[in-house]
């Protein structure tokens, strides 16, 4: 069967309207150093069954997160998802259309989001939540534009405690430029944001449990910010978390954006993850994504329909609030159906134990000769500082099938300040027996 | 009186010029659900966007009919949006500005044109 629906006729076809005589004509303003100008030497094709052995043998080459001792954070968390979530995501009620503008026959889809805004709203202790975005990363762009339209300024303070990624993101949509500050990496949790704020300031945005594992101090910032007419954006990149701290809304946080993948999903290689964002009901205009709400029909019974459709793009076109016209739906609802089947006490007792979990891993790492802890305060996560580069000391303990967590080189290249720097985590799967594991692999590695 | 082909109003005192949208434009747009008001102090040219006004059916822009600066807007609208709707050319205005070319108001229509204009659809 043939996959290419060109044939040689139409190309030629369409070469001639171009104006060029050849394809390779075509791509004469791209430098050669960038073109593949030889063959890429793929083997012809092969039977299903050999293609599936192939296949196999590489997935066999993967170590996966629940092979062994695991201490990877940084923004994507190996959490216990109970079976019944991935049993109900697939119910026929939620298999309704990917874009529910019709509400009559979305009902499943459209309610399902209410209770996921609904959820995201007390999590954050914000007054209202959108039905998601693609991941963290992105809503925190998204809130620093949406920070700027609201003030009307264009000046945003990064924290030195923001995940370098989430950094980057921002660095993608923003721009390079005087008008977005990102502050140093702040490894000890120091601090500094405050005597940058001034009256060009839109925001302000921390992360906390920051990126290094610290607390920040939410109210101080929130208090710095408002003073100068900015806003304050605050980030958590490990969901759970909010099961235990001080929601950032109730510390005088304005935007309030989380990764959830914590909540119902699977590592998933990195994605498809989801993107948690809310903020106070008086910007609610100036906020990106859908909006889910609640009415009644025809006949007064309770029903859910997309609202303030107004502001999006397939309405408003080039002026929209933003571009985002999609949410994470499916991984939303894992979140959702997760945080059901964990109602408050049980996202608190979860949070209490993946807290209990690092306090272990940080009381046993604190024996280990070479091994300095940077933090004072933590959730689940922290940095140490070793007496070698990270990079090697995780590469070594790799081949004792030791997962020891990320190296800061890795996110933060050819900064020798915070080479030695190691960010790990521990989570409720994490066992006296993987922390006993890591203790003895590091002591061996760093003597 | 005068009008835009955008149907926005303006009202002048002197150089001082009270902006709305039209009673024909109100009933077009259907009920008003919010007015996103200008910041005060902001220096518009003649056709820039000064404010956006949202109904149950879309969200349109509203064009400063003439060349200006912000002096005050209709803090009412954001409780009151439906000012707008019950009364447009009065409680209804959306933002003052002061007038930096009256020469412009000539390039606008009278309440005669205007009624013209829309009757032409």
């Amino acid at each position: 069967m043939r996959y290419l629906p060109h044939s040689d006729a139409e190309r030629a076809e369409m070469l001639g309207v171009i104006g060029a005589k050849t394809i390779e004509e075509l791509f004469a303003g791209v430098p050669r150093s960038a073109l593949q100008t030889t063959s890429l030497d793929l083997p012809g094709h092969q039977p299903e069954y050999m293609v599936e052995n192939h296949m196999r043998a590489l997935s066999g080459k993967n170590r996966a997160a629940g092979d062994g001792p695991f201490f990877v954070g940084a923004g994507a968390y190996r959490h216990h998802v109970p079976a019944s979530v991935d049993h109900l995501i697939q119910r026929s009620e939620f298999l309704t259309a990917y874009t529910p503008y019709q509400p009559e026959i979305s009902q499943g889809t459209l309610q399902m989001l209410f209770e996921f805004q609904t959820q995201v709203a007390n999590l954050t202790g914000m007054d209202v939540a959108n039905a998601s975005m693609y991941d963290g990363s992105t809503a925190t762009a998204e809130a620093v534009l949406m920070a700027c339209r609201l003030t009307r300024r264009n000046k945003i303070i990064l924290s030195g405690g923001i995940h370098p990624h989430y950094r980057d993101v921002v660095r993608t949509y923003m721009g390079e430029g005087e008008h977005l500050v990102c502050l140093e990496a702040s490894p000890e949790g120091q601090g500094g944001i405050t005597a940058e704020v001034d009256d060009a300031t839109a925001a302000i945005v921390i992360q906390t449990p920051d990126f290094y594992g610290h607390l920040r101090d939410v109210k101080s910032l929130a208090e710095a910010a408002h003073a100068k007419g900015a806003l304050l954006i605050v980030v958590v990149t490990e969901a759970v978390a909010l099961g235990l701290i001080e929601a950032p809304g109730a510390l005088g946080a304005d935007i309030v954006v989380a990764e959830g993948q914590s909540i119902g999903n699977a590592l998933n290689f990195g994605g498809p993850y989801v993107g948690l964002m809310a903020t106070r009901e008086k910007f609610i205009r100036q906020m990106p994504g859908r909006l889910c709400g609640e009415t009644v029909d025809a006949e007064g019974k309770r029903g859910f329909v997309l609202t303030l459709s107004t502001r999006e793009q397939h309405i408003r076109r080039e002026k929209a609030t933003s571009n985002i016209c999609t949410n994470s739906g499916l991984c939303a609802l894992a979140f959702s159906i997760h945080m059901s089947l964990l109602g408050e006490a049980g996202l608190t007792k979860l949070a209490r134990l993946n807290h209990a979990r690092a306090s272990a891993l940080a009381d046993a790492l604190e024996q280990v000769p070479g091994v300095e802890l940077l933090n004072d305060t933590f959730f689940n996560e922290m940095t140490l500082r070793l007496n070698k580069p990270a990079a090697e000391v995780v590469e070594a303990l790799v081949a004792k099938n030791i997962i020891a967590g990320v190296p800061v080189s890795r996110l933060e290249p050819g900064k020798p300040e915070l080479e030695n720097l190691l960010v790990l985590a521990a989570t409720e799967l994490t066992s006296d027996a993987d922390i006993a594991a890591l203790v003895a692999g590091l002591k061996e590695v760093l003597a | 009186m005068k009008f835009s082909t955008d149907h926005e109003y303006i009202r002048t005192e002197g150089d001082a010029g009270t902006v709305g949208i039209s009673t024909f434009a109100q009933e077009q747009l259907g009920d008003i659900v919010f007015v996103e008001l200008p910041a005060v102090g902001a220096v518009l040219k003649k056709g820039d966007e000064a404010a956006v006004v949202e109904s149950v059916k879309a969200a349109s822009e509203i064009y400063s009919p003439v060349s200006g600066t912000v002096t005050e807007v209709n803090e009412a609208l954001n409780g009151d949006p439906g000012l707008v709707n019950s009364d447009p050319e009065g409680n209804g205005w959306i933002f003052k500005l002061s007038v930096s070319d009256a020469g412009e108001l000539d390039d606008l229509m009278d309440a005669t044109a205007y009624a013209s204009h829309t009757a032409q659809g």
